[in-house]
């Protein structure tokens, strides 16, 4: 914490600021929520790729045919790109103190990780669905 | 605000060295933090060889003795010297805690003492806790009911009610557990901090009051109350033994009680 001596708003004016948000609950949570869904979703995908392991193209394409495989695959890819969204989040509004710059770089993030979010799910469609 | 390179005057220099007083067979050398703003100088770490035959046994004792007999200069806060006023809180042997309560024989053998961490330094081993000041005013830390008080001015609380403010209501105010939370030091201006969480737990959980959800919509925000990522520095720091990193998760709980 640094003091801004060249203000001369009041201690308590400063202290209030803008006021509460009155959000932040939800956004806890779902972070939250998404680990909790992320510990058996990632057990899964460790346990199939050993599985898989050794295995060729062929049969990873085959795997991913199964309906049961290719929806668990994208619970997973949606969660976990939710979650690291969120968990940036944190860490961007903790570590970057200028406004700009705080807003911009959680924009980015946020484009990024649903983009990506959501071309790994029509990538595993595409191939589900055997186009 | 994350800082990565410190500001030019918190660079700390080498300072004067006091010898031990003649005569003296068993010393302790204590470093301790100087700052004098009225200087354009850098802080120092003055040392002194402190004669540990005629020294009381608290950390406190010490600075006091150093201040009375070797440097009249040296500038810090105390006032009850039994750990319940919470001034002579700084930051000895890379923890903050009270001086007061610190046994000099628990330190390692050169004693160093700072202030509180990531705060303005007044002079010293004084800090500017202003800002941590109005956090707590601005927490309305007082009863509030819309229910006037009986006619006996008594507003009565179970014992089972009363105890939920155990833990809580010991609190003395002396902020080593906010200026040990790496949060607060880098949104300070915004999060409220261990101390002043655990005080706005203090109200919400009091059976009397009748702002509980006036007090819980104050803290629903980002930074008032979700920095607090359970970093537990304030637990390990509190010389109090209290544990203001499970009254903010108790906060928590309590927004999510709320929604459903």
């Amino acid at each position: 914490m640094t003091s801004n001596s060249s203000s001369l708003r009041s201690p308590l004016g400063r202290a209030r600021g803008l006021g509460s948000a009155k959000e932040g609950t939800h956004h806890w949570w779902v972070q939250r929520l998404t680990a909790i869904a992320l510990i058996p979703l990632t057990m899964w995908l460790v346990a199939s790729i050993v599985a898989l392991s050794g295995s060729g193209y062929d049969a990873f394409i085959l795997w991913f045919g199964q309906p049961i495989n290719a929806t668990v695959m994208i619970l997973f890819l949606g969660v976990a790109f939710h979650h690291a969204q969120l968990g940036m989040q944190v860490v961007i509004e903790d570590y970057v103190s200028h406004h700009g710059w705080r807003v911009t770089l959680n924009i980015l993030v946020k484009f990024a990780c649903y983009g990506l979010a959501t071309l790994s799910i029509v990538s595993i469609l595409t191939i589900a669905f055997g186009a | 605000m994350v800082e990565f390179t410190l500001p030019k005057n918190s660079k700390v220099k080498k300072g004067t060295k006091h010898p031990k007083p003649e005569g003296a067979t068993n010393t302790r050398t204590f470093s301790v933090y100087r700052y004098d703003p009225d200087t354009e100088s850098n802080p120092q770490l003055d040392s002194y060889e402190v004669d540990m035959d005629s020294c009381g046994p608290m950390v406190l004792d010490a600075l006091l003795k150093i201040k009375d007999e070797m440097d009249s200069t040296l500038t810090l806060r105390r006032s009850c010297r039994e750990g319940i006023c919470g001034s002579c809180a700084m930051n000895i042997d890379g923890r903050n805690t009270l001086a007061c309560l610190k046994p000099i024989e628990e330190c390692k053998s050169d004693v160093k003492v700072y202030p509180l961490p990531h705060l303005p330094v007044v002079k010293d081993l004084v800090p500017d806790v202003n800002h941590i000041y109005a956090q707590l005013t601005s927490i309305e830390p007082w009863i509030k009911a819309d229910t006037p008080p009986p006619p006996n001015g008594e507003r009565k609380q179970s014992p089972e009610e009363r105890a939920k403010l155990d833990g809580l209501w010991e609190c003395i105010l002396c902020f080593c557990c906010t200026t040990s939370c790496p949060s607060y030091w880098w949104n300070g201006d915004r999060y409220l901090g261990p101390a002043v969480l655990l005080q706005a737990a203090r109200w919400i959980n009091d059976s009397r009051d009748e702002a509980t959800g006036e007090r819980l919509d104050e803290l629903e925000d980002p930074f008032r109350l979700y920095r607090c990522h359970t970093i537990m520095n304030c637990t390990n720091a509190c010389p109090k033994g209290l544990n203001p990193a499970k009254a903010i998760a108790d906060i928590k709980s309590k927004m999510m009680e709320r929604l459903g």
